[in-house]
């Protein structure tokens, strides 16, 4: 079981990504004839709560830089998540190789 | 979780931010303390923010029928308290608000405090609970990631209904409102983003017992259990 849990945990959270998308059924078009779009994210739906709940409110302060398209907004998350992942990568093949060379060097010089 | 650039109000913004503040400046007083008595363990808190920048830069779907992306930052508050992850959180905040338009300037003290001060403590206060009652390591670790992904989002929903209370039902209603976007949507991430700690767990503790022992996180009984 030990053995298998880190498979199983992984194939656990694709399924719980895939699950929403198998799902989550997109609803038929609104009266005005709108594509109503689904897996937008939260933080949008959020500023249509506030919206909703305070319309008179304005935001007082825009971003500084905005990503020109979705095109050069996902680049950007796929540079952080690539940088995440690559260090990660390396300091994990660095720990397997030193854990090996140690059990290596214990059976050569037992003490 | 982010609170988009521009709506909280001033007085929210400068009272999330002033509360943020100290944390932020300790966690990084600490961090130095620390690198500068165990510079060792340098890689694994490199490990804890990497995690969190994977983490926080992945859109996943959920049953809600939007999206929304886990913390990361359970990992890094079991290993090294959750003051640490203050400083942390900020830094993969600043880059989303300054680079993405996610998040904002404004906003960013809201966003510290829910995703690098709330939920982090709580992560750390779920995982020596766990400890204390005894349960399995690997269980302590994924109920200390998720409920910190949780309520981190929680944290978000209670920002937002203190700044837009219901003109009808006041806080209650707001909250309701704004937790059903967040808090349900992040079910399922939380459990995620859970299982996906345990992972990175049990490589550590495979392969950087040691390190993981020095810090009193775990000991190799523990893990064996």
């Amino acid at each position: 079981m030990k053995r298998y849990q880190n498979l199983l945990m992984l194939i656990a959270v694709v399924a719980l990504v895939a699950f929403p998308l198998w799902m989550v059924e997109k609803p038929a078009p609104g009266p005005d004839g709108n594509e109503v779009e689904i897996f937008l994210g939260a933080d949008d739906q959020a500023k249509d709560v506030i919206g909703r709940i305070a319309p008179e409110y304005k935001p007082w302060f825009k971003p500084l830089i905005e990503p020109p398209s979705a095109e050069i907004g996902s680049l950007l998350f796929a540079l952080q998540a690539a940088l995440g992942a690559g260090f990660i990568g390396y300091c994990l093949g660095m720990s397997v190789t030193r854990a090996k060379m140690r059990r290596e060097s214990d059976r050569q010089a037992p003490c | 979780m982010h609170i988009m650039e521009g709506f909280l109000p001033v007085k929210h913004a400068i009272g999330w931010s002033a509360a943020s503040a100290p944390f932020v400046a300790y966690g990084l007083y600490s961090l130095k303390q620390r690198i500068k008595e165990k510079p060792e363990q340098r890689m694994l808190l490199g490990v804890a923010a990497a995690f969190t920048f994977v983490l926080s830069a992945l859109k996943m779907p959920s049953v809600t029928g939007s999206c929304s992306h886990p913390t990361g930052t359970g990992l890094g508050a079991v290993l090294f308290g959750p003051v640490a992850m203050a400083p942390i959180g900020t830094v993969v905040l600043l880059f989303q608000a300054i680079l993405l338009a996610h998040g904002g300037l404004t906003t960013l003290g809201a966003n510290i405090f829910s995703m690098a001060i709330v939920g982090p403590f709580a992560a750390a206060a779920v995982y020596r609970l766990a400890k204390s009652a005894r349960l399995p390591f690997g269980l302590s670790i994924f109920l200390a990631a998720s409920l910190g992904d949780l309520l981190t989002y929680v944290t978000t929903s209670v920002q937002l209904a203190l700044a837009f209370p219901d003109p009808a039902g006041g806080f209650t209603a707001s909250f309701a409102k704004f937790a059903t976007v967040f808090a349900v949507t992040q079910i399922p991430l939380a459990v995620s983003e859970g299982l996906l700690t345990v992972v990175v767990f049990n490589a550590l503790a495979r392969f950087n017992l040691r390190e993981l022992e020095e810090m009193k996180v775990v000991t190799a009984q523990e893990v064996q259990a």
